[in-house]
């Protein structure tokens, strides 16, 4: 079973910040996308189970490789990046050109598994666009993901009641959850033998497109404006023992009609 | 040495990941417990961090120094105790590494790389500290092998250890003494019969990581376990020494880096006459010189290691400085973030008290700085 995940590298969480176009600075320090990891540990369990490879597609800047390595310590066979200045404010439209692009290079594969969303973008499009681009079926929140005797591949997909059970043949994109399972660390040695793993860079050129149909000149829409939350009041913390916080916390709560 | 090449910084971040999420919570208990955390070791060997400093073709990862000094500081930030667990698996390994037999090695080094067994160094006795040459536990031919008696004591990890490379007189003639060929070193089993640990110091700092007296009674070990040729003991533990002082140098950066990290913080959020304390100059200054000390600590153990690795013949000087700077820089960092922390600092509730505690034996063992001083000052004279 050969598996491919998207891997975006994010800013740090906490450390995000816009430029002056409104676009995501990504000359910041970088790092997986944490949805994108569940996916990661997924597919590297299953191939660990059931043989075949894990392979990372990534879209993005030089400052990508440091989690692009570290999904190679992980335990990932090798990694495509996407790269190309024409990219940078890049609409969805133009990242699904660019995956879909990648993604036929990088043929012959079984599953591409993509994660809910991502802490910079948040669009949470991109796996279901990419089935519908690919023409491929389509298994979304997937909270447990197995192989079918027959080749195919079968989901969990929580619902208000239990969880449902579907199944699709293969090739087949697969979005999940964070119920998949918490990332591993890369061990000591992963990250050794990473050294030895191949990066395969891309450029548009490389893929067939033309730089004037990505980039932010492209996009089809635009940001005119962005504002940051109205500052909170201060925190007020309970730090007594637990009975004692109980009551702080109710009276709080009660003082305030809250409960 | 300046900076670390990609690879290392992937490591440190690894280790750092690791030691922030799974050991950081457990220092205060395993500091108040005193029991050694066997449940680390395990962590350790599951994430290949024992198995680094070990040659590939014996199952290790063949570590480059800096990147084993990086791991050990990593560890030491959050727990002392627990960034000693790799660097006494080294210790304790070294002189097997470095004069083992093919057989030997394939004997051992395999379960010290993958943690399924671990080691210890024992020179130190009670009467021979810092003059460790004046060792009094002695091996005695007996048919094919050796009939050790005597005691060691202040042996980090004895007890637990699978494996203890023991420093044993073999010749006290006066010749043999003068010329540092009386000891060999051995690699004896725990379970061997004679051979016992009765009992664990109580100490100040390091909590975690006992520290035992080893007990040889007629222990008979197997002339298969004597480690490099009769006579060259001495020889292999000051070999040893020039690679495990830096690591212990390591474990005082990472103390000291970890009290700056906490003092820092505090310091930027404890406010008193309307500002943080950090925007006071007393304490501001404070801050700046121990992040300043720690760093100039880190490069003078990196340094080191490069000239170590290269077989400079001021080995045993580089070893020496770095962890003597590395150890005295500790102590003083840790002081002043208890300062910075003020009766905060001086409460189990913060960490940096610990870390005071922790950070004194940095001075002590693997040689006193007054032996590491010693030790510079006689290369710098010699090569007058």
């Amino acid at each position: 079973m050969n598996i491919v995940v998207l891997l975006k590298a994010v800013p740090v969480v906490g450390t995000e910040r816009l430029d002056s176009n409104f676009m995501t600075d990504r000359t910041v320090q970088l790092e997986a996308n944490g949805n994108d990891e569940y996916l990661l540990e997924k597919a590297l369990k299953l191939t660990e189970a059931h043989g075949g490879e894990v392979v990372t597609l990534t879209v993005g800047p030089a400052g990508a490789m440091e989690p692009i390595r570290k999904a190679l310590a992980m335990g990932t066979a090798r990694a495509v990046q996407v790269t190309d200045d024409a990219l940078r404010g890049s609409d969805m439209r133009a990242t699904l050109d660019v995956l879909a692009a990648a993604l036929k290079k990088m043929e012959p594969w079984d599953l591409v598994f993509a994660g809910a969303d991502t802490s910079d973008g948040q669009g949470g499009v991109l796996g279901a666009a990419l089935a519908v681009r690919l023409n491929l079926p389509y298994l979304s929140y997937a909270s447990e993901i197995e192989p079918t005797d027959s080749g195919g591949v079968r989901i969990h997909r929580f619902n208000s009641t239990g969880y449902d059970i579907l199944e699709a043949p293969t090739p087949a994109v697969v979005m999940g959850t964070q119920l998949l399972g918490a990332p591993r660390y890369p061990s000591l040695r992963g990250i050794m033998q990473a050294r030895a793993k191949q990066v395969e860079t891309c450029t548009l050129a490389d893929l067939g497109l033309a730089p004037e149909t990505v980039g932010a000149d492209a996009a089809t829409t635009k940001t005119l404006d962005s504002a940051k939350p109205p500052e909170r009041a201060g925190a007020t913390f309970v730090r007594e023992a637990p009975d004692e916080a109980v009551a702080k916390v109710v009276e709080f709560l009660s003082s305030r009609r809250l409960i | 040495m300046t900076v670390l090449n990609d690879e290392q910084r992937a490591l440190r971040d690894a280790v750092r990941e690791l030691a922030e999420a799974k050991i950081a919570p457990r220092a205060a208990e395993i500091d108040a417990s005193g029991e050694f955390p066997h449940d680390i070791v395990e962590l350790l060997a599951q994430h290949d961090i024992l198995a680094l400093p070990f040659p590939v073709e014996y199952g290790g990862l063949g570590g480059d120094m800096v990147s084993i000094l990086v791991v050990i500081e990593e560890i030491s930030r959050v727990d002392a105790s627990c960034g000693l667990i790799p660097a006494v698996q080294e210790l304790g390994s070294l002189a097997l590494l470095h004069a083992g037999t093919e057989d030997q090695k394939k004997r051992w080094v395999p379960d010290l790389a993958q943690g399924k067994i671990l080691s210890a160094f024992a020179l130190t006795e009670a009467g021979a500290g810092s003059d460790a040459a004046s060792a009094r536990t002695t091996a005695k031919r007996d048919g094919d092998g050796w009939i050790l008696n005597g005691e060691k004591r202040f042996i980090s990890q004895g007890d637990v250890a699978n494996i203890v490379a023991v420093f044993a007189v073999t010749d006290s003639s006066a010749e043999a003494v003068k010329d540092k060929r009386h000891m060999t070193c051995f690699y004896v089993e725990k379970g061997t019969a004679g051979f016992s640990s009765p009992r664990v110091e109580h100490k100040m700092g390091i909590r975690g990581s006992t520290t035992a007296e080893l007990a040889f009674q007629n222990a008979s070990v197997s002339d298969a376990n004597r480690v490099g040729e009769v006579g060259d003991g001495w020889m292999l533990a000051m070999k040893t020494f020039e690679r495990s002082r830096p690591g212990i140098g390591a474990q005082a950066v990472g103390i000291a880096q970890g009290a700056t990290d906490i003092a820092v913080k505090y310091a930027g959020q404890r406010k008193q006459f309307g500002k943080p304390i950090g925007a006071h100059q007393m304490i501001g200054a404070m801050l700046a010189d121990m992040a300043t000390r720690t760093e100039a600590a880190r490069q003078l153990l990196w340094t080191a290691a490069e000239h170590i690795e290269k077989d400079d013949p001021h080995a045993q000087r580089w070893a020496s400085m770095c962890k003597l700077f590395a150890g005295d820089t500790a102590m003083a960092v840790t002081t002043d973030a208890v300062q910075v922390l003020g009766g905060y600092g001086y409460t189990t509730e913060y960490p940096v008290e610990r870390m005071m505690r922790d950070a004194k034996i940095t001075q002590l063992y693997e040689g006193t700085q007054q032996i590491q001083r010693l030790i510079i000052a006689r290369d710098l004279l010699a090569s007058l």
